[in-house]
């Protein structure tokens, strides 16, 4: 597995991050630095905000105050001489580039082939040519065991494949950071292994910072670097999987793994 | 009064050569309606508002006034301002820019039915605005609207004949110039009907067939517009 450089500037930092819909708080004074090449899980009880800090990190979600650092720059704002100033949308595109995403409901285009979902956005965000794009999302297709689907469309697929298609295609962009919002939750019993299985590899074999939303404990267990218990808007408790599954330090925590645990 | 066959047989070579006139109309017309239409959902869109405010208020104002009106104003009002058309060249763009007003509204409500997560997969692709929309998302609204846009261009055709009004040799117009000339006005006018009714019943059926070939909207390569 690549080493995490402890010392190196962080790849994604929240600083004082705050967010709320109405009176619903759904992150409260965050506070977060993810290392370049740290995998991280989030875990928590639904409506704790977890998909709402994976879901600003990819400017789908606005915040209400407080800075986020993506790479050493500022996501939200841009620097003015000393002064941050909100950001642009060249800016937004530029740091987008940074991110990926994978979703729950997968977010296919279903009116197009496989390899189109892929190749589309390398082609018009990035400029590739067609062969440059197609060479790329076949290797990545292929990475993903999906070699043969590259003319299939999404609906001909079975949840798991087009799940790591999801992944294929967040992959053309080349992110340095990844984001993997309950990946699995949407996909029947049987078919949740084949996508951790796929995950699993990207972490073991590439440089990429990783955050993934989850609620498989036994997964988060076995390849994070690092899990963070959510609660309220607020990291309640942080460290290695090896310690927080063990012996958490918080009721919180241990009152929601061992509801979570017991129920697997 | 009966109806006079061989009468009717007599004037039928006349009223072919105006199906034609009231086919093209609508045909040209239905073109601008389904192009224009689309313009106009999109700049309606616009996060500008010094162009989605306009462009909203001249939707909402086309929709709002008599299609007869708006014929006569470019047609008699235009050319005091030095702009003049031939008969048949306003009555298409009358046609289309009063049912551009109506389709630009079927296009919104089809657009608006592309799931949110469809977009959302277009900002974390990175995709520009232009992009989102000619790649993803206009793609996917269209297929669903189909039977809406069928229905305004069987209206359409049904209201070709109020281009008789400008002297567009149309079917209408060139009845009533056969029953001025004949003083029968039986025949033409039964026949004026009934080519409606065929023509009519033959648009709604290709508008089915087309219905029919968008129907798996999931896997059709057909959907595939950009290519």
């Amino acid at each position: 597995m690549s080493q995490i450089d402890m010392s190196a500037p962080p790849m994604v930092r929240f600083r004082n991050v705050s967010k709320a819909f109405g009176d619903l708080v759904v992150l409260d004074d965050l506070n977060l630095d993810v290392q370049p090449n740290e995998k991280v899980a989030i875990i928590g009880p639904s409506g704790s905000g977890k998909s709402t800090l994976l879901r600003v990190l990819m400017t789908l979600e606005t915040i209400d105050s407080g800075v986020i650092e993506v790479d050493g720059e500022p996501l939200w704002h841009m620097r003015r001489g000393d002064k941050l100033v909100p950001a642009s949308r060249g800016h937004l595109r530029e740091m987008r580039k940074k991110i990926g995403m994978v979703f729950q409901q997968f977010n296919l285009f279903p009116h197009m082939t496989v390899l189109r979902n892929v190749t589309e956005a390398p082609i018009h965000v990035l400029g590739l040519s067609k062969e440059e794009a197609r060479a790329r999302a076949v290797e990545l297709l292929e990475m993903v065991g999906l070699g043969d689907k590259l003319d299939s469309y999404p609906a001909n697929l079975s949840g798991g494949q087009q799940q790591r298609v999801g992944i294929a295609r967040a992959l053309a962009m080349r992110p340095k950071v990844m984001l993997f919002d309950e990946v699995t939750s949407a996909l029947d019993p049987e078919l949740v292994g084949e996508v951790l299985t796929v995950m699993r590899r990207l972490a073991e074999e590439h440089d990429l910072t990783m955050l993934m939303v989850t609620h498989e404990m036994g997964f988060a267990r076995e390849i994070a670097d690092r899990v963070c218990f959510f609660d309220s808007g607020r990291i309640a408790e942080e460290g290695p999987p090896s310690v927080i599954f063990s012996d958490p330090k918080q009721d919180r925590t241990r009152a929601f793994l061992s509801a979570v645990l017991n129920s697997q | 009064m009966i109806f006079d066959w061989d009468f009717a047989y007599s004037i039928l070579p006349n009223l072919v050569d105006a199906v034609w006139v009231t086919i093209a109309a609508t045909f040209w017309g239905f073109l601008l309606a389904l192009g224009l239409g689309l313009v106009l959902a999109l700049l309606r869109r616009s996060r500008f508002r010094l162009i989605s405010w306009p462009v909203g208020f001249v939707i909402e104002f086309v929709r709002s006034t008599p299609l007869l009106v708006q014929i006569y104003f470019l047609y008699f009002v235009l050319p005091e301002f030095g702009l003049v058309m031939s008969p048949f060249l306003t009555g298409v763009i009358a046609l289309g820019v009063h049912y551009a007003a109506y389709t630009s509204e079927v296009y919104r409500a089809g657009i608006d039915g592309v799931p949110k997560g469809q977009w959302e997969a277009c900002v974390a692709l990175d995709l520009s605005p232009y992009r989102t929309m000619r790649s993803v998302i206009v793609p996917q609204a269209i297929p669903p609207v189909v039977p809406a846009l069928g229905n305004y261009l069987v209206a359409m055709f049904k209201d070709t004949p109020m281009l008789s009004a400008i002297t567009v040799l149309e079917l209408l117009q060139t009845a009533k110039i056969i029953g001025s000339q004949t003083f029968r006005y039986l025949e033409p006018l039964t026949m004026v009907g009934v080519i409606f009714l065929l023509l009519s019943l033959v648009a709604s059926m290709m508008v089915r067939l087309v219905e029919r070939r968008l129907a798996p909207a999931q896997s059709s390569p057909l959907l595939d517009y950009t290519k």
